[in-house]
This record gives C-alpha cells, sequence and structure tokens, in this order.
C-alpha cells in the first residue's frame, strides 16, 4: 500500500501545537464557597503533525483526548498556548475538520443527507446549487453510497452508512486536515473495517493529514504513522508506530499495551504476563503533583511528586516523559 | 449433544437450552429475534457468546431468566436448568431461581444500580430477596465479605457509600458482588467491561476469573468483543442474525474457524502481533433485516462463499465433536 507522501525533511509541518492547555470551569465544591475549580482537560500539550501524516492519540477515557482534538480545530478556545496551522495562528476553519464519534447524535435529523454533506460548502460560500450538488453525489459515491441517498433523512441509515454521511461532510469543504474522534467506536466489528478502509483510501486520494483519536489500540496501530499516548491531559509518550509498540517505555504506556485483550494470548501462555494497574484514573480537577501517574505506577518513587516531567528524545522520534525511564534507573 | 451425555451418566449440564426461539412483537410486526438456538453449559465452565449488536445474544440470556422486556415472548423451545424445566416454571419459583441459582451483571453499571441507597444496602436488599432469613447484623457481615472479594478497598467504610461515589469499575464490581452474595451457579455476565476503559476491563476479567475458580460458579461471557472473549472463555458460540453460527473450544476457534462469518470477522480486526499494516478486509453489506429473516442462512447476503443453496435452505451443523459450524459450505455434498 502507498504510505502516501511523508513530508520532506525540513518542511514545516501542518500544524503545530505549542503549550496547549483547555480548561473547564467546574462546580465549586459547595454552593456558598467562593473558590473556583477548573477541570485541567488539557494541560500543557505540545504536538505537531507533518503534511500527510497520520498521528493516533490514545488512551482512557478522560485523559483529554476528545478535549485537545476538539481544541486544535477550534470548537473550543485554547486556555492558553499557540496552534500553527500551515504556518498561521489564526483558524482556517474550511481546511480543517471533524469527524464526530457518535453518528446517531452528529447528524441533523431534520436535514435530508443532501443537505447535511452541502452545509459546509453553503457556509464557506463554495459553488453554485448545482455544482453543490454534484460534489454531494460524487462525495457520496466516493464513501461508498448512492447518490440517490442525497434525498433521504438520516434515520433511514445504518449506523456505518451514517458515519459515511458524516466523513462525507467533512470532505465536502475540501479540508486538508481532519480530527477523527473516535471515528468507529460506536459501530460493529464488521463494519469497522469498512469505515477505516475509507478513511484510509480518502487519505492516500486527497493527501489528507489526520489526527486520529481512538481507544482501540490495534485499529490505531493500523491507520497510523506516529502514535501518542495521554494520560490526564498530557501527552507521556509519543513515538513512530512500530517503535512505540515494539518498544513501549512509559509504564503507563506498557501497562496499557498489556490490558488489551487479545487473541491467541492463552497460547503464548506466561511469557507476557499481563501489568493490571490498580485503582482508577485521578481525577483531573485535583491531579497529583509531578507525574500525573505516579499514583498507579509501579515503579513510582519520591522524585516522581516534585516536578512533571518533560517529554524527552529517546531517539528515532521516541518522546518519553518519565524521569525514571532515563538512563540511571530503567524500571525493570 | 446435551441429551448424549445424560444417557451416559456423564456431567450433567448445568443449563440446556433446545430449539429456542423469541420474537418482539412490534408495532411494525413481529421482529424474530431468535431463531432456533441450542446450546449447553457444563458445570464451572465460562461459555463466550459473541456477535454484533441484533444478533440476539442479549436476548438469549433474558429469555433464559424469563426477563423478556414487554413485546418479547419465547415462541417454542425449552429451557433447562439441572434437568428442570424452567420455561414452565411458576412466576414465584423463578423468583427464587432468579438471583439464588442464576444471577446477571448487566452492561451499564452507572443505570443499574439505584441512587438513592447505599452500596451495602443494595446487596443487603439482595441477599434479604433471595437469601434466606439472615439478622442484619449477618447480613451486612456477608456484604462486607463480598465487597471484599471483589477488591473494593477498605469495604467496610464503602458499606455506606452511594453509587454516585464510586468509579465506574468500582460500580461494577459491586454490581458482581450483588450478583455472587446469594451463590449462585451460574453467573450471566451481559456486556460486563463494555462502558470500561481498558486498563479496568482488565481488572474485572481477572476478577472474574478468579471468582470462578474461587466459588465454582458457570459464567456466560456475553460481548461484541472476540479477543475478550479468546481470553475470558473455553469455549465460544457464534451468534448472527439470531441463530448460532458456530460453536468451539475457544483456542480451536481462532486457529481453525469453519463458518465464513467467523473467518469474517477475524480478517476486519488488524492483528495487534503483526506488522498489522495489510489492508482490512471488511464483510460488505449490513446484517439481516429481522422483520424479514432470510429463509436459509442469515448471513448468505454477505458470503463470499455462498451457494444457491444457502438461499433457500437453512443448514444444519456440520463439525466433530465440540466444534461445529452451521453452513452449507461443509456439506460433504458441498463442491469444494
Amino acid at each position: 500500500m502507498s504510505r502516501h507522501n511523508r513530508p520532506a525533511v525540513g518542511e514545516a509541518p501542518l500544524l503545530d501545537v505549542r503549550g496547549l492547555k483547555k480548561y473547564f470551569p467546574a462546580r465549586s465544591r459547595s454552593f456558598f464557597s467562593k473558590e473556583k475549580r477548573t477541570v485541567k482537560a488539557v494541560d500543557g500539550v505540545d504536538l505537531s503533525i507533518g503534511r500527510g501524516e497520520t498521528v493516533g492519540l490514545v488512551g482512557e477515557s478522560g485523559c483529554g483526548k476528545s478535549t485537545l482534538g476538539r481544541t486544535i480545530v477550534r470548537l473550543y478556545e485554547p486556555t492558553e498556548g499557540e496552534i500553527m496551522f500551515s504556518g498561521k495562528a489564526a483558524p482556517d476553519r474550511r481546511k480543517m475538520q471533524m469527524i464526530f464519534q457518535d453518528p446517531y447524535a452528529s447528524l441533523n435529523p431534520r436535514m435530508t443527507v443532501g443537505d447535511i454533506i452541502s452545509e459546509p460548502m453553503v457556509i464557506h460560500g463554495i459553488g453554485t446549487r448545482s455544482e453543490r450538488m454534484n460534489r454531494v453525489h460524487d462525495l457520496l459515491r466516493q464513501v461508498g453510497m448512492n447518490p440517490d441517498h442525497a434525498m433521504r433523512y438520516p434515520h433511514e441509515f445504518s449506523g456505518g452508512q451514517r458515519q459515511r454521511i458524516g466523513i462525507a461532510r467533512a470532505l465536502s469543504a475540501e479540508p486538508e486536515f481532519m480530527v477523527c474522534d473516535e471515528p468507529i467506536s460506536a459501530l460493529d466489528v464488521s463494519i469497522q473495517a469498512q469505515v477505516v478502509n475509507i478513511l484510509e483510501d480518502l487519505r492516500d486520494l486527497y493527501g489528507l493529514t489526520y489526527l486520529f483519536i481512538a481507544h482501540d489500540l490495534s485499529m490505531i496501530r493500523h491507520i497510523s504513522d506516529r502514535v501518542g499516548v495521554m494520560y490526564l491531559g498530557r501527552i507521556v509518550e509519543i513515538a513512530p508506530t512500530e517503535e512505540l509498540y515494539g518498544n513501549p517505555e512509559h509504564p503507563y504506556t506498557k501497562a496499557l499495551f498489556s490490558s488489551i485483550p487479545r487473541i491467541g494470548r492463552q497460547k503464548e501462555g506466561e511469557g507476557e504476563r499481563r501489568i493490571t494497574l490498580k485503582g482508577d484514573v485521578p481525577s483531573p480537577i485535583d491531579p497529583p503533583s509531578g507525574c500525573a501517574f505516579r499514583t498507579r505506577c509501579p515503579h513510582a518513587e519520591k522524585l516522581c511528586a516534585d516536578r512533571v516531567p518533560a517529554l524527552a528524545d529517546r531517539g528515532a522520534g521516541h518522546y518519553v516523559a518519565c524521569r525514571l525511564c532515563g538512563s540511571q534507573s530503567p524500571p525493570p | 449433544m446435551p441429551a448424549m451425555d445424560e444417557k451416559n451418566g456423564a456431567a450433567r449440564p448445568l443449563l440446556a437450552v433446545r430449539d429456542l426461539c423469541v420474537s418482539f412483537f412490534t408495532h411494525v410486526g413481529e421482529v424474530k429475534a431468535i431463531r432456533g438456538i441450542s446450546f449447553h453449559v457444563d458445570p464451572g465452565e465460562t461459555v463466550g457468546i459473541v456477535g454484533e449488536s441484533g444478533s440476539g445474544k442479549s436476548v438469549t440470556s433474558l429469555a433464559v431468566l424469563r426477563l423478556l422486556p414487554y413485546p418479547g415472548r419465547i415462541m417454542s423451545g425449552n429451557v433447562t436448568f439441572r434437568g428442570e424445566d424452567i420455561l414452565s416454571k411458576s412466576a414465584g419459583n423463578m423468583r427464587a431461581l432468579r438471583g439464588n441459582e442464576i444471577s446477571m451483571v448487566f452492561q451499564d453499571p452507572m443505570t443499574s444500580l439505584n441512587p438513592v441507597f447505599t452500596i451495602g444496602e443494595q446487596i443487603v436488599e439482595a441477599l434479604a430477596v433471595h437469601g434466606g432469613k439472615k439478622s442484619p447484623a449477618e447480613a451486612r457481615t456477608r456484604a462486607i465479605e463480598m465487597l471484599n472479594l471483589v477488591g473494593i478497598p477498605d469495604p467496610e467504610a464503602r458499606f455506606g457509600a452511594y453509587p454516585h461515589e464510586f468509579s465506574g469499575g468500582m460500580r461494577q464490581r459491586a454490581m458482581i458482588a450483588m450478583a455472587l452474595v446469594c451463590g449462585p451457579s451460574l453467573l450471566i455476565a451481559d456486556e460486563p467491561t463494555t462502558a470500561l476503559d481498558v486498563t479496568i476491563q482488565a481488572q474485572i476479567l481477572e476478577l472474574m476469573a478468579g471468582l470462578r475458580e474461587k466459588t465454582g460458579a458457570s459464567i456466560i461471557l456475553i460481548t461484541h468483543d472476540l479477543a475478550v472473549v479468546s481470553e475470558a472463555c473455553s469455549r465460544i458460540i457464534v451468534m448472527y442474525g439470531g441463530q448460532i453460527m458456530e460453536e468451539a473450544p475457544s483456542e480451536e476457534l481462532f486457529e481453525n474457524p469453519l463458518h465464513p462469518y467467523t473467518k469474517g470477522l477475524m480478517r476486519c480486526i488488524p492483528a495487534f502481533g503483526g506488522a498489522g499494516r495489510e489492508r482490512l478486509v471488511p464483510i460488505p453489506g449490513t446484517p439481516p433485516d429481522l422483520l424479514k429473516p432470510p429463509a436459509g442462512c442469515p448471513f448468505v447476503e454477505r458470503c463470499r462463499e455462498a451457494m444457491r443453496i444457502c438461499l433457500s435452505n437453512r443448514p444444519a451443523f456440520y463439525g466433530e465433536g465440540r466444534h461445529r459450524a452451521s453452513c452449507w459450505r461443509l456439506d460433504p455434498e458441498a463442491p469444494k
């Protein structure tokens, strides 16, 4: 398969995110309390994505991966930090689009499929009415549907078909960059592969750049060039896909990978013991000091509490935010 | 299969389902959710039922417990538990069976717990309804034991906590404690980990495997996730369109799938171990409409190996020993 146009060395990344933070106000402890509390959904993320690259983002619910995606396309205004897209700080909404998780909630039930798909073109003033309709028909064909479906309403379609409609809508304004926020997790297994194949075909056809958010680690491995792991609002490890899966270094990444049930593990026997994490993800309202993972980390030491570990370059594009993964005392 | 065991005096199956049919009478017509399924569960065994949404896997478990919601009705077939017919039991006898002998864990721990009672009260309630007479102090002790067993830290303090004070994983643990408090011999878990994150899912699956060893209860694990059943179950039943497509011991199923649907499902998932860059092979089309179920094999419209007979006649089960599949391609007379 053509692994598309990688960015040439030295070329500026399409998307460059620096020190991004997104805080939400949280309810205070009591009605009379003056204390203001915030949920630190995204708490200092640096991320750059090259043109034509697909970056996967994994993490458990509440780790901030969806908030990061939504802040990048400016569905949320960032609290702090900068987002450069094509070298510009101003958002280009036409060039950035989004595919949502829930194919039932993300399509307006009172609009026809044709109106839904052409809406981005109407908003951005692209084409005449008949040009737009032609494009709707082309797009429907590209996502494997029948052009006649443009006259129908969303409730007439299954989840997989609705997700295709969502993809056609995202494509209609000819974006360069798409945030796919759990686009397949609401679908049945046999339908997931259909949608993933369409996303791959479109990427190769239009040279699209994806930020692909999911919690299905095998699917992320399948589609991504590079994968980032998030925990409590920060990226704790990021590396080229095969490097990350072959050689995970952060204790959280290791535990996450070993938690995934997989076919045939029973036979592999005890050679690879599962690391089961104790406890739950701490609240992002009052995250632990220093490394946020230290409360569940099997290797945590005193020094982990002092300060937030920065992403350190481990070579081959592999970055890890763990003070113990350094050279002195590698965890067993 | 189970009938043979009974005659030989070998271990009798704990639960046996034969030719079960369930329909839902909706305003648009009769939805034939389950169309003649037979399977059994042996004592101490973990059986996985996998299938996509609408395959009938959850309806099967509700029918076994006779908890089908309103427009649903069991049309034919029989269900025996320890050799006793469940379907002819009175409502009172059935209630005595539920909770005591067969209990269930549901998918969503957020909505299956009552928010206005403490976790402890809800476990004690299960004990009061099903577990015979016990003094409040005894019941409390037993409930705390159960909370401890399912790995809730500081169970005495947690006894008085409300569901909203628990995280998703802890709530699912509490649900399991409630289901096991009367010492059932069969636990039906319907998608117990689907609403949970992978690291929490690993905790719950580990817990269930440990509990089976400690209590000797049989488990039916219902899920859409092939990888989960492959790790947790000794035997797997694959359902599609209200019928059983294939049934085999776990390892055997993944090494040597016989049914085109099972094979197709496995091609849909990227291999975790491999380089994983080969293109996925999706199963084209969508599951059948159970208002008008196909006369033959339910998978015929999406099957790459379909023949003419598949359209009109329902295939029998083929295969040896504990591995069987319902497909005309396995018939000795089918073209190779």
